[in-house]
């Protein structure tokens, strides 16, 4: 609806009309983003506990999150997004930017993970083994909340990031915020305003993720 | 009745227990004593199936440790250990530290968990800390915490790595008082410690460990005040 509305009012001034398009477009970005976080942050604890455990994973897995995590997403994101359509299934740019965000993610997290794992000293872990626990046990109820106190600074910092880098879903053609703010500008010529208040919608979004960790951080606080 | 049958373990190349024999009866208080690396700890750890072994058997109440078939998780629940650092869990109560395990290794309700942590925490003398956090307590304490948390699975034996070794002095009295207690309710125990006078003074018998072999195993006063052997000797001249 609002994108044949711009196309009507060519070249006129930024409105309050277009804020529901912007909200809009907040709202998917919201939506990739959660997505990607938390099946990627579920995966990358697969990951990074696959790292912690066997050193064949260390090896080949390793690698390939390597790859993952250096090659710069917008260069994912196209190859993946053009690379589909070659084998006959071209996807929609918000799955592409899916598929790629929550594999970025869980490289990134993977790293975090296991970092979160390695933070439970072994000692600690031979009490709970030598109390009966098996190893899943131990894993559940002594490893796992250990070590998701201990990363989650960083597991934050990269929830972050990804939210801001979904940004760049925009090059497939997928409407989040920088997309509509493109949009607008292009119609408006009025990049400032605009960008400004794309600016506060990011940080509307991000702002409560920041609150909320460090919230639990607090309450995670062992006393 | 835990029995070791000419057990040897290595790590890699290095050779760390070279056919040790030892039996220890249901109610008996066994110390070992030793220098450092003579494979004291990693005996222990061997009998809970910590470490494998490499050669022998080790077998507790008839069940053989390291048989391929032996469910370790079951046979842990009877041998309770508490280690030289106290490993208390940060993220739980003093009472959930205690009650887990009985809750998710026994399948106990979180009632009945609670009533078995609390009778135990009562017994080290840490009744009134129940809703404290460990890191908010002392050594000492959080080493008695270490022993009713292994007390709470109701084990039938327990062992005891060097767990004052890592205390301040004045906090060694109130742990050891811990051990006197269990000795005292009959609990059948193998303790690897550095204080000579407390294995003579509760114990039954003594091994002393030299480079992976039981050099001289005798009850524990015979032991201390008249070795036979002569690195016996020169072990406690240096540590008496
Ligand atoms: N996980 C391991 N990997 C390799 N070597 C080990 C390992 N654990 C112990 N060792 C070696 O085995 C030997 C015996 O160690 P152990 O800890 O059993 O000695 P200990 O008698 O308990 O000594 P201490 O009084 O210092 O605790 C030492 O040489 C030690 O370095
Ligand atoms: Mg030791």
């Amino acid at each position: 609806m609002s994108e044949t509305a711009s196309t009507i009012q060519f070249f006129t001034g930024f409105s309050l009309n277009d804020l529901p398009f912007l909200a809009e477009a907040a709202g998917n970005t919201l939506l990739i983003s959660v997505i990607s976080i938390s099946i990627g942050s579920v995966f990358g604890c697969l990951f990074g506990w696959a790292l912690y455990a066997s050193k064949y994973a260390r090896i080949f897995l390793g690698s390939i999150l390597d790859v993952f995590r250096s090659v710069p997403l917008i260069i994912q994101l196209l190859l993946f997004f053009n690379f589909f359509p070659i084998l006959g299934f071209p996807l929609e740019p918000f799955a592409a930017g899916c598929i790629v965000l929550i594999v970025y993610t869980s490289a990134l997290v993977a790293q975090v993970a296991r970092g979160g794992i390695e933070a439970v000293p072994e000692p600690m872990r031979r009490a709970s083994r030598s109390l009966g626990m098996s190893y899943f046990q131990d894993m559940r109820y002594v490893v796992w909340p250990i070590g998701a106190r201990a990363m989650l600074p960083a597991w934050t910092g990269v929830a972050l990031g990804v939210l801001k880098d979904s940004a760049l879903v925009s090059v497939l053609g997928y409407l989040e915020l920088l997309r509509a703010s493109q949009i607008l500008i292009t119609r408006t010529q009025e990049p400032f305003i605009i960008l400004a208040i794309v600016g506060a919608f990011y940080f509307a979004l991000s702002y409560p993720i920041g609150k909320l960790t460090a919230k639990l951080e607090q309450r995670w606080q062992y006393d | 009745m835990i029995e070791l049958k000419n057990v040897d373990k290595s790590f890699d190349q290095l050779k760390v227990l070279k056919g040790i024999d030892l039996t220890v009866q249901k109610g008996e208080v066994l110390s070992v004593i030793g220098a450092s690396g003579s494979g004291k700890s990693t005996m222990l750890y061997c009998i809970n199936a910590l470490e494998k072994i490499q050669g022998g058997n080790i077998i507790v109440d008839g069940v053989d440790v390291h048989a391929p078939s032996t469910n370790v998780n079951q046979l842990r629940q009877k041998i309770g250990m508490v280690f030289q650092q106290w490993n208390s869990f940060p993220h739980l109560s003093v009472l959930d530290n205690v009650a887990l395990a009985p809750r998710i290794v026994l399948g106990k309700t979180k009632r009945e968990a609670r009533e078995i942590a609390e009778k135990h925490l009562k017994h080290v003398g840490l009744g009134d800390k129940l809703d404290t956090y460990p890191t908010r307590m002392s050594g000492g304490q959080q080493q008695r915490l270490a022993i009713a948390r292994a007390l709470a699975m109701e084990p039938g034996y327990m062992l005891f790595d060097e767990v004052t070794s890592a205390l301040d002095p004045e906090l060694v009295g109130e742990v050891l008082d811990t051990l006197r207690l269990l000795r005292e309710d009959g609990m059948t125990m193998i303790v690897v410690t550095h204080e000579i006078n407390f294995a003579r003074d509760v114990s039954d018998r003594i091994a002393f460990f030299h480079q992976g072999v039981i050099e001289e195993l005798a009850p524990a006063k015979a032991l201390v005040n008249n070795p036979q052997r002569t690195r016996t000797q020169q072990f406690l001249s240096k540590v008496l």
